[in-house]
C-alpha cells in the first residue's frame, strides 16, 4: 500500500478533456480541466448547467474515458467503474428495489468487496445507524421517502470504505428542508470518519456548506475558473458566509453579466 | 429557504408570544379546540370489507353465471346443443374418477412444460445475446419481427413431417409460440433498466452473467413476468388448438384430444366438461402460480402496483 504523500494527492486529475457524441454532434464537455483531491477534503464542483461537472465526476467514476488528459486514483489511472469509488447519484432509482435497505447496503459489500454474510451485515448495520435509519433496515426502497433513500445510498457509500465517495448532486431532488437535515448528517458523517468526497452541485450555497475547497468551472465547453480553498473557515453567523456566497455568484455570472451590458 | 410567520392573530393567544424582529408569532391552542374531534379512521362493516373483496365479488358473479347457464340448460332440454351444469358437472366428476380426464389433463400439461422449459431458456439464450452484441440485437429484432405474427398452429402441417406424429411436433410448436412473446417483453425489459441502475451495477464492478443476473434481470423482471405469463397463455392455446388437429401419440392424447374425441361420441357433457378442465388449469395457473410469483417479487418491491 502506498499511503498518499502530500506530495501525491489521493485523486489527480490532469488536463483532462471529455467529449461525448450526441446524434450528429461531438459535444466537448470539459477542456483541460485539472485539479487534485487529497485525503479528507471534502471537494465541490461547482458551475452552472453545462458545465460538465457531472459529466467530469463520471469520469472519475470510470463511465466516461478522457480523450485528453489523464485521472489517477492513489497512481492508479482510472480506465473503469470500480468500488474503490463508490457514486452517490440524484436519482431515487439508484437503490435496488428487489432488496431491502440492509440488502442494498451488504450487496457491494459481498459482490465487491467479497466479504462473508455476517461481516457485511455488521458493517452494513453499522453504516446504517449513522445515518439514522435502524429502524428501516427491513424495509422496501419503495416504501421510504427521498430523503431516507438518499441516507440509505449514502450509507452504502459510507459502508464500502471506498478511496474517495462520488457524490452527483445528491440532495438536488429533495424538498428543501430534507435538504438541510442531509447537509447536517453528511457534514456530521464527515466528522466521525473524514472520508474523502467529491462531490458535485449547482447551489453556490451548499458548496460553501458541504465543501472545505471549491472549483469553480465556466460553461460551454466546462473549464476552471477559479478555486476557492479553506471553504470551512468562513462563517455563517458572522456574515463572511454571506460574502463569499456573492462574490462566488459574481465569478460564475460575470461573463453573462458582461455579454448583457 | 422560506420561513413563514403568521402576520394576523384574531383570537386572545393561548401560549406566550414571541416577538422576532418585527415578526410575531403566535401559538395556537390545539387541545381545547374540541367542537368537533375529526374522525381519523374507522373500521368498515362486514358487508363492506367482503364487497371490497374482489375475490368475493368474483365469486358472486359466477355463481350468478352458473345459475343462469343451468336454468338456460334446463329450459333448452337439449343436452346434446347445450347439456345443462350439472350434467356438466356429473361428467366431470365421472371422468375424474375413471382417471381419464387426469390422465389427459396431465399429458397435455407433461407436454406443454418441456414446451415452455424449452422455449424460455432459448428465449433466455437469445435475449443474452441480444444485450451483449450488436449482432444478438439485431438477430432477435428480426426474428421477432418475422416469427412474432406467425400463428404457432400454421407450422402444425410442417412440424408433422418433421417430427412426425407425436410429442416432438408439439413440442416444436410450443416453442415457437413461446420464445417470441418471451424473448421479446424481456429484451424491451432490460432496455428499459434505468441508466442510474446500470451504473450503479457497474460501480460494483459488476459485468458479464454477473451483471445480467444480479442487476438486469431482477431490474427487468416486470417486463420478464409479463413475457413468461404472455408465452404461458399462448402455449396453452397452442397445445389445445394442435391437440384437436391430431393429439394421439401413443395412444394418449391429451385434453384436446378428450374433447374431440368426446364431440365424435356425441358426450356433448363430457366436451363441456373438458373445457371447464381446460379453463380451470388455466385460472389455476394464472390465479395461483402467477399471482404468487407476483405477489413475491413484483408488488413486494414496488415495481408494480
Amino acid at each position: 500500500m502506498n499511503a498518499p504523500t502530500p506530495a501525491q494527492p489521493l485523486l489527480d486529475v490532469s488536463g483532462v478533456t471529455l467529449r461525448y457524441k450526441t446524434p450528429g454532434v461531438l459535444v466537448t464537455a470539459t477542456e483541460r480541466v485539472s485539479f487534485s483531491v487529497n485525503r479528507s477534503d471534502r471537494f465541490v464542483l461547482l458551475g452552472p448547467s453545462g458545465c460538465g461537472k457531472s459529466t467530469l465526476l463520471k469520469a472519475v467514476g470510470g463511465y466516461l474515458t478522457p480523450s485528453e488528459g489523464s485521472i489517477t486514483i492513489k497512481g492508479r489511472k482510472v480506465t473503469e467503474p470500480g468500488a474503490d469509488r463508490m457514486m452517490v447519484f440524484q436519482e431515487f432509482d439508484q437503490l435496488l428495489p428487489w432488496r431491502t435497505v440492509l440488502e442494498n447496503v451488504m450487496f457491494p459489500l459481498q459482490v465487491a468487496r467479497r466479504l462473508g454474510r455476517k461481516e457485511a451485515e455488521e458493517k452494513a448495520r453499522h453504516a446504517l445507524e449513522k445515518v439514522n435509519l435502524t429502524r428501516a433496515v427491513d424495509s422496501y426502497p419503495h416504501t421510504l421517502s427521498g430523503g431516507m433513500k438518499q441516507r440509505v445510498a449514502i450509507a452504502r457509500g459510507m459502508a464500502m470504505e471506498p478511496d474517495i465517495l462520488l457524490m452527483d448532486e445528491p440532495f438536488a431532488a429533495l424538498d428543501a428542508l430534507t435538504r438541510r437535515t442531509c447537509q447536517d448528517e453528511l457534514l456530521q458523517l464527515w466528522e466521525d470518519t473524514k472520508f474523502t468526497v467529491l462531490f458535485v452541485t449547482h447551489s453556490i450555497a451548499e458548496a460553501i456548506k458541504i465543501g472545505n475547497r471549491i472549483l469553480l468551472l465556466s460553461p460551454h465547453p466546462g473549464r476552471v475558473k477559479a478555486e476557492v480553498v479553506d471553504v470551512d473557515k468562513v462563517s455563517p453567523t458572522d456574515g463572511t458566509a454571506g460574502q463569499l456566497e456573492k462574490k462566488i455568484h459574481e465569478l460564475l455570472f460575470a461573463d453573462e453579466a458582461a455579454h448583457a451590458e | 429557504m422560506t420561513t413563514t410567520a403568521p402576520t394576523t392573530a384574531t383570537t386572545p393567544p393561548p401560549a406566550p408570544d414571541s416577538m422576532i424582529g418585527a415578526a410575531r408569532i403566535t401559538m395556537r391552542d390545539q387541545s381545547g379546540a374540541g367542537d368537533h374531534l375529526g374522525e381519523v379512521e374507522r373500521k368498515l362493516g362486514l358487508l363492506e370489507t367482503l364487497w371490497d373483496s374482489g375475490f368475493v365479488r368474483k365469486a358472486l358473479l359466477l355463481v350468478l353465471l352458473g345459475v343462469i347457464w343451468e336454468i338456460y340448460g334446463r329450459a333448452l332440454q337439449n343436452p346434446l346443443l347445450f347439456p345443462t351444469l350439472s350434467e356438466t358437472f356429473e361428467s366431470m366428476r365421472d371422468g375424474v374418477m375413471s382417471g381419464v380426464l387426469p390422465m389427459r389433463a396431465w399429458s397435455s400439461i407433461k407436454v406443454l412444460l418441456m414446451g415452455y422449459v424449452a422455449g424460455v431458456l432459448l428465449a433466455a439464450i437469445l435475449t443474452i445475446a441480444a444485450i451483449n452484441t450488436r449482432v444478438g440485437t439485431d438477430f432477435l429484432e428480426t426474428m421477432t419481427a418475422m416469427f412474432s405474427p406467425l400463428p404457432a398452429i400454421a407450422l402444425l402441417p410442417l412440424a408433422l413431417i418433421w417430427f412426425g406424429l407425436g410429442n416432438g411436433s408439439l413440442v416444436f410448436i410450443l416453442i415457437h409460440s413461446v420464445l417470441w412473446a418471451v424473448a421479446l417483453n424481456t429484451h424491451s425489459g432490460f432496455r428499459s433498466v434505468s441508466q442510474t441502475m446500470r451504473m450503479v451495477g457497474r460501480n460494483y464492478g459488476l459485468r458479464g452473467l454477473a451483471y445480467v443476473f444480479r442487476i438486469l434481470i431482477p431490474a427487468a423482471f416486470p417486463s420478464i413476468l409479463t413475457g413468461l405469463k404472455i408465452g404461458w397463455a399462448f402455449a396453452w392455446r397452442t397445445l389445445i388448438a394442435a391437440e384437436l388437429v391430431f393429439g394421439v401419440s401413443s395412444g394418449q392424447g391429451g385434453l384436446g384430444w378428450y374433447i374431440f374425441e368426446n364431440r365424435n361420441l356425441l358426450d356433448i357433457p363430457a366436451v363441456f366438461a373438458g373445457l371447464l378442465t381446460v379453463i380451470v388449469i388455466g385460472l389455476v395457473v394464472e390465479n395461483l402460480i402467477f399471482r404468487t410469483l407476483e405477489r413475491r417479487t413484483v408488488l413486494k418491491w414496488g415495481m408494480q402496483n
